[in-house]
């Protein structure tokens, strides 16, 4: 209802869609072009989704000049931001679309990713579905590849189907450049400086799965967008936890008895790899 | 601040219900007391004594003759380097100027006196309390679905970096929505209280709330029951198939060979079958028929003698019954004779 008052307000100074990207809530917008909009094309089938289409494509395009009342002004304006909200999923993958959203993306206008190893990198809006009124909007972040509930209620509450399932990829499609360095680094719970075995050991099949993938992508001479420097780094950290898994297999051995056990000893760790690859 | 003699509550409490200090638990005074708790602490923080006298509530000027009995062998610098009425001076100037000192000392010391109060069985058990009252905000992951979160420092030195939120349903740190918490020093709960919250407490439902967590407590506790020390449906709810993301294009998933393909998806994974991660267990189920021989011929012996002993048990009560039926016949033979 608050909109609707600022809307009147500034129905003098700017138009419609000025108005909706700069109010409040509604930071994830972009402005649509003009000429995408009057494209009938471009709104191919959005007659049928929209209540009272043709009015609140009028009042987008700010030609809209129906006398009526209260109520149904509301109607219409509430249509009109339906109907610019599906009309925007379909903008932001074009080349114009895109390249706003980049800037927007660059501004980190969507916020920042809330993991601490992302290091506040921008997120982007996604939605986890395109057909409308299904889910709300959803974060997503390109360096850890997860997704992520809007901090604010204001923007939990925009319909995910605004920005669709597909935006997010296709903007690194498009812009591959811009894809964000990955990186290996993570939370690691320990207690008094040792780590939790529960959760050591879902690290330790996880880092499997991740070296399953990176050597897959290496026989395929496909980069696999890791930091190198920390590649190096990260590997060095394995090498002793594994050396240690090592001593530890080999301290068991010994308890068992007998050097023989030890020598037996050693298998585990390739076992241990392949069971993994098969797992992968 | 708020420390004014005058007013009932203590600072403590009103500290702990300072803007940005919801995550706080309320250290009790008996644990501030016993010096045990503040080995090393004299160390780390400046103006100690006077610091810990604030927490305590204890008025300054009461045990003024104290204090400068003590400060002659004690730290205090100031103390050693002016005589008799400069220390009067300073008494009074502390009044105006160095109270805000204290008080950022104050803040200090019960940060680290905090870290180490949460680990302790009181401490970790009123933090559950606010867990479950749900202080300490809810994952950001949208896969979490909510999971409540544990405030954790990444490091146990102060000034390092803030507090962060260690959520147990998919093993990562967040940085807490609002930045009122940026201001929150992450050692004044340490990197430990996390991890030993989910020691302490395995039978929490974490990855849902209500009557859901009822339904769920038996079925899943029957299917696996416990995995490397934990609950098996407590470790990482919130990872494995189905809560990955999978990015898509018009439907299509984009493939990992792709440049902007999923190259991330590890870090949100989990075997499908948890017991997978008990590698002590397939590594005696894999290796040496010897040792899983030792194992199970340790169990027959087990089972045997365990069953032998119920068997032999009657044979003995028999036994003490024969042996004990000449006393019978003694106590027939008493009662006879009454």
């Amino acid at each position: 209802m608050d909109d609707y008052g600022t809307e009147s307000d500034s129905d003098y100074t700017s138009y419609w869609r000025d108005w909706f990207i700069s109010s409040r809530g509604n930071e994830y917008f972009c402005e649509i072009d003009e000429e995408y909009l009057t494209d009938r094309f471009n709104l191919t089938g959005l007659n049928t989704e929209v209540q009272y289409y043709q009015y609140a494509l009028d009042l987008v395009t700010d030609v809209f000049d129906l006398d009526c009342d209260d109520e149904m002004r509301e109607t219409i304006e509430k249509s009109a931001r339906h109907l610019y909200g599906l009309v925007h999923a379909r903008y932001i993958v074009t080349t114009r679309g895109l390249a706003k959203m980049l800037e927007k993306y660059k501004k980190a206008d969507f916020g920042k990713c809330p993991r601490v190893m992302c290091n506040s990198h921008p997120l982007l809006p996604m939605g986890l579905s395109d057909i409308p009124n299904l889910k709300p909007v959803k974060l997503h972040c390109a360096r850890c590849e997860d997704t992520y509930n809007p901090k604010s209620s204001r923007h939990a509450s925009i319909d995910g189907a605004y920005f669709g399932t597909s935006f997010h990829n296709i903007l690194f499609q498009v812009y591959p450049a811009l894809i964000p360095a990955k990186s290996a680094e993570r939370y690691v719970p320990r207690v008094y400086g040792f780590k939790v075995h529960a959760a050591a050991a879902l690290v330790r099949w996880q880092n499997g799965v991740r070296d399953d993938m990176r050597r897959r992508l290496r026989k395929l001479d496909v980069e696999s967008g890791f930091k190198d420097g920390e590649d190096e780094l990260e590997e060095d950290d394995d090498d002793p936890e594994d050396e240690e898994e090592l001593l530890q297999q080999l301290a068991v051995a010994e308890y068992r008895g007998g050097g023989a056990a030890a020598a037996t000893a050693l298998v585990p760790t390739t076992g241990g790899e392949a069971q993994m690859g098969s797992v992968a | 601040m708020s420390t004014s003699s005058g007013t009932p509550e203590s600072w403590i409490s009103s500290f702990c219900s300072l803007l940005g200090h919801e995550y706080f638990a309320e250290v009790s005074e008996e644990f501030i007391e016993d010096d045990f708790n503040l080995t090393g602490l004299q160390n780390q923080v400046a103006m100690y004594k006077e610091a810990l006298e604030m927490i305590l509530d204890v008025e300054p000027e009461e045990d003024e003759d104290d204090e400068e009995e003590e400060e002659e062998d004690e730290e205090d610098i100031s103390g050693d380097l002016r005589d008799g009425p400069g220390r009067e001076r300073r008494h009074h100037s502390r009044v105006a100027s160095d109270l805000s000192v204290i008080e950022s000392s104050a803040e200090m010391l019960y940060g680290l006196i905090h870290q180490r109060f949460i680990c302790s069985r009181a401490g970790i058990q009123q933090m559950s309390e606010k867990y479950e009252l749900g202080h300490f905000g809810v994952c950001p992951r949208t896969n979490c679905n909510q999971t409540r979160t544990l405030p954790v420092g990444l490091s146990d030195i102060p000034g390092e970096d803030t507090v962060k939120l260690f959520c147990p349903s998919c093993l990562d740190v967040y940085v807490p929505p609002n930045s009122r918490f940026q201001t929150v020093d992450g050692a004044f709960f340490g990197r430990t209280f996390g991890a030993l919250f989910l020691l302490t407490f395995p039978e929490y439902d974490l990855s849902r709330s209500g009557a859901e967590t009822a339904a769920n407590l038996g079925r899943s506790a029957d299917e696996h029951g416990m995995v490397n020390g934990m609950y098996a449906r407590n470790i990482a709810p919130g990872l494995g198939r189905g809560k990955i993301y999978e990015p898509k294009i018009y439907g299509f998933r984009v493939s990992e060979v792709a440049r902007s393909g999923p190259r991330m998806q590890w870090l949100r994974e989990k075997p499908d079958d948890v017991t997978l991660l008990d590698e002590a267990r397939n590594f005696a189920e894999e290796h040496g028929a010897e040792s899983d021989d030792d194992d199970e011929s340790m169990m027959n012996s087990g089972r045997p003698t365990a069953r032998r002993r119920p068997a032999g048990n009657p044979a003995l009560r028999q036994r003490q019954g024969q042996n004990g039926s000449p006393m019978r016949v003694d106590a027939n033979g008493a009662e006879s004779e009454l």
